[in-house]
């Protein structure tokens, strides 16, 4: 068993000099959590002025920074930090190794990463507020940023090179420091599903960090890289910025697509169907991430070479995606299935992602694009990938992992209340904006036509049911580490994995003799 | 059709999803979907929407019966025991690649076709340039010497301010109202230039079916062209985040028969000679 020669320093010092990657893990997920309800806060502010038409709480300027702030943090404070904080805890112990192979980056990138987010929040409350274009940053307009710009471009270099150091660690980890006999195509997909992700990682975050650079240049040293007066070109900042900003939208659900592969198998009792299938999905769509990048930018005006082959490349992705949705199909099929909240969740995941991949296809085919750009349609379809795809399979990795980190069972009930509520929900506040956007109204407005009423209160209603279900889970998360009854081993009734042979709590130190692989 | 007349507020989530799938409609029922609109792209482009969202309905009625099928006959509180050697089957991995791959090659042969369609401006019969600026639209007849601003009518203005307590159900079309709107002919392919004098924004109206960004420094073109037979009022706004008053920049586009038209640009065309004398003596 676990040997406990030595445990962490107590009080504060244990949070700011530990290297043990079960403590960074905490970190990592708590930051992340905390920065939900916070980007979460500023959605019901938005929410709450679209409420109704007419402008009733914010003026409209602030109304951008808030739908800017609102999808950094939410994106970049409590999407990644989650899925970091996961990684953290669970490859070392799904691979077999001691800690995490690079201790003190580790740290130092969740550092790095805390500062950032405060320098970002920060921005609210600076003269002339908090960028106001959107967290895509187009120039021109980004460039009308107050005083609050360097800082804000500051912060996002600082997150970028946290994100780049997280994912230095894992690919070293996974590479290095798997059990013997381990090998790659027996590794647990969670694990197999951060390896890729950190690859993705480390070739996007440079190209984003260039061109925020190039913003900073042209704003303060009268460069023009995206100025058309001085022979430059604002299309060219969105070139880079969405060859980033594809890749990352699979940073986002990668990780989300292997905690979903751990969870069915558990609750259908039964081992994933096509595991060679599944790595392969996932390093095809990863593959296909670099190639599509200008479906964002249809309406550009690009040439029709351009648009006919970002519309197929584009399109080629649902076929990895849904090998990925009919596996997991297949692996509940001929299953014994049980539905406890983990389960709850990778399940309405399941029903949700496909929703927001079909609403993707349809958006990948650039005529009907040109319609349903830059609409409510494009927010529907992002915020089903993000919410009930990344954020309900985080939801469900907590769900999962729990009691193997705390020791203790939670509140079964009072999960199945937080799972129900929030799927409810979900799409109670975002089903409505399919409708919004295809009868016309356009994304990030502050106010809008009257005939949009209807559906805009629906969704705000949505909203708020949706903010306030996530304080069940919060409670719950805090009587879960303050105690309950005690956790086994293997705490679910199948196990597959290595995190179930250790105790529960895992030990401050785990493999420390690496674990056999039959 | 007869559906679609109904009239309804606020219908259940439910009936909403069912809706969303429904004809080509009218009414309320047009709160749920694309506008078929008054163009033969427009047309073409609901067309494609439909087909797609069809298809993705009957994926969808499959692969969740699927899941729903799984998640019913192989529960445990029903006896269910797993079958642990279900682990590969080449055939059924095989047939679920490949029929989506054919299923999108479906899909994707029409969108080629339209595409080199819309993108076909060559045969227009009036240019219009359009600019936008923070925040308000210019538009320019080229070769008549026409042109002007175009700003969101005062009525809605008035009303938009924070706290003004003017109740925006008052206002007709608030903030899809502007004072000069675009006129243009009917039964005319007319193609539109893009430019912007600031920032990026995007001018569309649905009912034409088309959306292209106006950035500054560059010139975009598209081309719209209203049906002989449906003149009347059509309203858009701007579709890319400008600043602000984004919210604040609608499109209005009055379109009239061909005669009509004519004799509205030579009315323009008499006014700014006026002008321009005005401003040489």
């Amino acid at each position: 068993m676990a040997d406990h020669g030595h445990g962490p320093p107590q009080g504060i010092a244990r949070w700011l000099t530990t290297t043990n990657h079960k403590d960074i893990g905490t970190m990592y997920l708590v930051f992340s959590l905390v920065m939900f309800l916070i980007g979460g806060t500023m959605a019901l502010v938005i929410r709450a002025e679209l409420f109704q038409p007419g402008l009733q709480l914010v003026d409209p300027s602030f109304f951008n920074q808030l739908t800017t702030v609102h999808a950094l943090v939410m994106v970049f404070g409590a999407v990644m930090p989650a899925t970091v904080g996961l990684a953290n805890w669970m490859i070392p112990l799904q691979i077999g190794a001691a800690d995490m192979a690079l201790p003190r980056m580790n740290l130092f990138s969740f550092w790095l990463l805390a500062f950032a987010f405060l320098l970002l929040i920060a921005t609210l409350f600076m003269p002339g507020g908090a960028p106001a274009a959107g967290w895509t940053l187009y120039p021109p307009l980004v460039l009308q940023s107050g005083k609050a710009f360097p800082m804000a471009i500051f912060a996002i270099h600082l997150m970028g090179a946290s994100s780049i150091m997280g994912a230095i660690n894992v690919i070293v980890t996974v590479v290095n420091m798997r059990t013997p006999g381990m090998t790659l195509l027996k590794m647990p997909l969670f694990s197999w599903s951060w390896l890729i992700t950190a690859y993705l990682l480390i070739a996007v975050m440079p190209v984003f960090a260039g061109s925020v650079t190039m913003l900073l240049t042209d704003y303060y040293f009268h460069t023009s890289f995206f100025n058309a007066a001085g022979g430059g070109d604002p299309v060219l900042f969105q070139h880079l910025f969405w060859f980033f900003g594809h890749p990352e939208v699979y940073i986002m659900i990668l990780p989300a697509f292997g905690i979903v592969s751990e969870i069915i198998p558990t609750f259908s009792r039964k081992p994933i169907f096509g595991y060679e299938a599944m790595v392969y999905a996932i390093a095809s769509i990863a593959f296909l991430s670099f190639i599509v990048w200008a479906h964002h930018m249809f309406t550009v005006g690009m040439p029709l070479a351009g648009q006919l082959f970002f519309t197929l490349s584009t399109m080629l992705i649902a076929i990895p995606t849904g090998v990925k949705i009919f596996n997991w199909t297949a692996t509940m099929w001929r299953g014994s299935i049980t539905f406890e909240p983990p389960m709850l969740f990778a399940l309405a995941f399941l029903f949700l992602f496909t929703i927001g991949g079909f609403s993707g296809l349809m958006l990948a085919i650039a005529p009907a694009d040109f319609q349903y750009h830059d609409t409510y349609f494009v927010v529907a379809h992002f915020h089903y990938v993000l919410v009930p795809g990344a954020v309900f399979g985080i939801m469900a990795a907590v769900y999962y992992w729990l009691p193997k980190w705390t020791g203790h069972m939670y509140d079964m009930a009072l999960a199945k209340w937080h799972f129900w509520l929030t799927a409810v929900f979900v799409n109670v506040l975002f089903f409505p904006q399919h409708f919004l956007g295809l009868a016309g109204m356009p994304r990030r407005i502050p106010d809008y036509a009257t005939q949009f009423t209807d559906w805009n209160m629906i969704s705000s209603i949505g909203a708020f049911g949706f903010g306030l279900s996530q304080l069940l889970f919060v409670w719950l998360i805090v009587r879960c580490v303050r105690g309950g009854e005690r956790a086994t081993a293997g705490v679910w009734d199948y196990q597959h994995g290595l995190e179930w042979t250790v105790p529960s709590p895992a030990p401050y130190h785990t493999f420390e003799k690496a674990p056999e692989i039959r | 059709m007869s559906i679609a007349k109904r009239k309804t507020k606020l219908p259940v989530i439910a009936g909403a999803i069912a809706a969303a799938a429904a004809q080509p409609a009218r009414a309320d029922w047009d709160l749920l979907n694309m506008p078929v609109g008054v163009s033969e792209l427009s047309r073409e482009i609901y067309g494609m929407h439909m087909i797609m969202l069809w298809i993705c309905v009957i994926i969808a009625v499959l692969t969740f019966g699927a899941m729903i099928v799984a998640m019913i006959r192989f529960r445990k509180s029903r006896g269910a025991v797993s079958d642990l050697k279900m682990l590969h089957n080449a055939r059924l991995e095989a047939a679920w690649t490949v029929i989506p791959t054919l299923i999108l090659i479906g899909m994707a042969i029409p969108s080629v076709e339209k595409l080199i369609k819309i993108e076909d401006t060559s045969g227009s019969a009036l240019t219009i340039k359009v600019t936008g600026y923070q925040w308000q639209w210019h538009y320019e007849y080229l070769g008549s010497g026409v042109s002007f601003f175009s700003r969101l009518a005062r009525t809605s203005d008035l009303a938009r301010q924070k706290g003004s307590g003017i109740d925006p159900g008052t206002v007709d079309n608030y903030l899809l109202d502007v004072d000069h709107p675009l006129v243009v002919p009917t039964g005319t392919k007319i193609r539109i230039l893009l430019t912007a004098n600031d920032v990026i924004h995007a001018w569309w109206v649905p009912d034409f079916g088309m959306k292209r960004d106006a950035i500054p420094g560059f010139i975009n073109e598209m081309w719209i062209s209203v049906d002989e037979d449906k003149p009347g009022t059509y309203r858009g706004q701007c579709a890319e985040l400008c600043g602000a008053d984004h919210g604040f920049m609608p499109i209005v586009v009055v379109a009239k028969p061909k005669a009509e038209f004519d004799a509205w640009l030579e009315q323009q065309k008499a006014g700014a000679a006026a002008v321009a004398l005005a401003a040489t003596e």
